[in-house]
């Protein structure tokens, strides 16, 4: 029989290895020093830039451009979102015609870039004046704002029908089956119990048709309409100043991460009953 | 040898060509391919909006392959470098990334002559400055898509190839890749297309492309709803030409793939 008498004697942990310097952490290193760069450069270019009457003169329009690119996005997005309703569902529809035309057009609107649309509407009506002037639309047609706004909600309205209908089928089978066991009205069993499974599957899809809706935007500057990108075309051809792409650099950034952010709480709230 | 080719270019050029669908309407309407027409322009800008999407697709896969290297990486900086990259080019407008690109390049060459004694205005080239803009861009979202892919491959694929006694770039070129392709496949033919729609943003800076020549052709006939009417329907024939033949890519890729 044996039996233990003496314990090993504790002892020091063993001196901690020190990583070696790997590739991985050299490049880091290198990235991250150009970035900071980088940075320092586009300050110092900023710093010695600095121009008060500039500011003065510049800063309101910056925020006007601001402005007219949120007012522009969040109308286009609600507006889309109303006609986005109806092509969905035509989409979903067992009519063949009705499916079919709704199809050509998310796939028209789709695949074809949204400046050539925008030039389409914008340039292309706008040749038809007289026949516009009969029907008096006309001062819906001059107006490059009225314009954007057409073209963006013919645009988003696509991209938004899909993302809804995606949504509306993702919901199973079995939620409509049981919503009709329960004696459900199709109606009531819509609203209550296949929407709201949908929309929490389409909130992400919809954050990011707003980030590239609001990326997508800036294209209005170029149809002469003062949004953030044209008060910055503005700005830099008259002092050519290159600081005015860097603002604008940096008021998209915030919108866009603000937006990705606020986002991602939403997301987080509203899912909150599905977490394991 | 050359002369020859670009004949047989030439022969099958399906805008211009002798079968080409601008030859259709006749020699003598607003798009036929000769001086009355702007048929040739138009055919010319489709050439470079292809050229400048398949100009920066190989460089924006291989910057977008490298930031998703970074940011699946072990070390804490170069994924946090890889992340600023990718927050910094997914949040601005494209448009945006371009005239910082170029107009960016301009007065950055420019102070480097002046600092070397040249005093001269440069000019820089649009298409150069399109493509860097649009790789970038590209660059930022494919590296999304490879890293989810990269995430979707097991880690025993991995020690598989440790267990064959394979080098790592061996185990990536030889285990990893193969299958990374097969799953990055449908997200990268979705930047493909976005990309196509991107490269309407280089006429605005001067690139003869789609938009450019179409637009100049509707200033000169006035017929601007005809002209953009052809930009977009050479768009969207572009987009199905190319979803048809990455559909056949898709499928020929997954021909191996575990069939469930």
């Amino acid at each position: 029989m044996t039996a233990v008498t003496e314990l090993i004697p504790a002892r020091p942990a063993p001196a901690a290895v020190r990583a070696p310097i790997s590739v991985a952490r050299i490049a880091g290193i290198v990235v991250l020093a150009l970035w900071a760069l980088l940075a320092f450069g586009l300050l110092m270019t900023v710093i010695n830039g600095w121009d008060e009457a500039k500011f003065l003169r510049y800063g309101p329009r910056y925020l006007h451009g601001l402005w007219v690119t949120v007012s522009l996005v969040g109308l286009s997005i609600v507006l889309g979102a109303l006609l986005s309703i109806p092509i969905a569902f035509a989409r979903m529809a067992k009519n063949r015609l009705l499916n079919g035309i709704a199809y050509c057009y998310v796939y028209l609107f789709r695949s074809t870039p949204l400046l050539a649309q925008l030039f389409l509407i914008y340039y292309g009506l706008g040749s038809f004046k007289p026949q516009l002037e009969a029907v008096g639309l006309w001062w819906f047609f001059r107006e490059a704002w009225y314009c954007g706004l057409f073209s963006f909600v013919l645009n988003t309205a696509a991209y938004q029908a899909e993302i809804l209908r995606g949504a509306i089928e993702s919901v199973p089978r079995g939620q409509h089956e049981g919503a009709a066991a329960l004696g459900l009205s199709r109606r009531i069993a819509f609203r209550k119990i296949i929407l709201p499974q949908a929309l929490i599957v389409a909130l992400r899809p919809y954050g990011n048709e707003i980030v590239l809706m609001m990326k997508g935007s800036a294209v209005v500057a170029i149809v002469t309409v003062y949004d953030l990108m044209g008060e910055t075309r503005y700005a830099f051809s008259r002092t050519f100043d290159y600081q005015t792409y860097l603002w604008a650099a940096i008021f998209y950034l915030i919108m866009v991460e603000g937006l990705r952010q606020v986002w991602a709480v939403l997301e987080k709230r509203l899912t909150r009953h599905l977490k394991r | 040898m050359g002369g020859s080719l670009s004949a047989l270019l030439d022969a099958l050029d399906p805008l211009c060509g002798p079968v080409g669908l601008f030859r259709l309407f006749g020699p003598n309407s607003i798009i036929s391919c000769g001086d009355t027409g702007w048929g040739d322009e138009i055919a010319f800008g489709v050439k470079v909006t292809i050229t400048l999407a398949l100009a920066t697709v190989p460089v924006g896969l291989v910057l977008g392959f490298l930031i998703a290297l970074a940011a699946q990486s072990e070390d804490r900086l170069l994924r946090l470098a890889a992340g600023i990259y990718t927050t910094i080019f997914r949040g601005l407008p494209e448009l945006l990334t371009l005239f910082i690109v170029y107009y960016g390049a301009q007065i950055l060459a420019q102070s480097v002559l002046a600092s070397l004694g040249f005093e001269e205005r440069i000019e820089i080239n649009a298409f150069f400055a399109g493509m860097v803009a649009l790789a970038v861009v590209f660059s930022s979202y494919s590296s999304e898509v490879l890293l989810s892919a990269f995430r979707a491959i097991p880690r025993g694929q991995y020690e598989a190839g440790d267990a064959l006694g394979f080098r790592r770039h061996k185990t990536m070129r030889l285990i990893v890749l193969p299958q990374l392709i097969r799953i990055a496949l449908p997200g990268l033919t979705n930047l493909w297309l976005i990309l196509l729609k991107d490269t309407s943003y280089v006429s605005v800076v001067g690139l003869a492309d789609i938009v450019r020549q179409t637009g100049v052709a509707a200033r000169v006939s006035k017929e601007a709803f005809f002209f953009y009417f052809i930009a977009c329907m050479l768009y969207l024939v572009l987009a199905m030409i190319s979803s048809f033949g990455l559909g056949f890519v898709e499928r020929w890729a997954q021909r191996s793939g575990v069939s469930r």
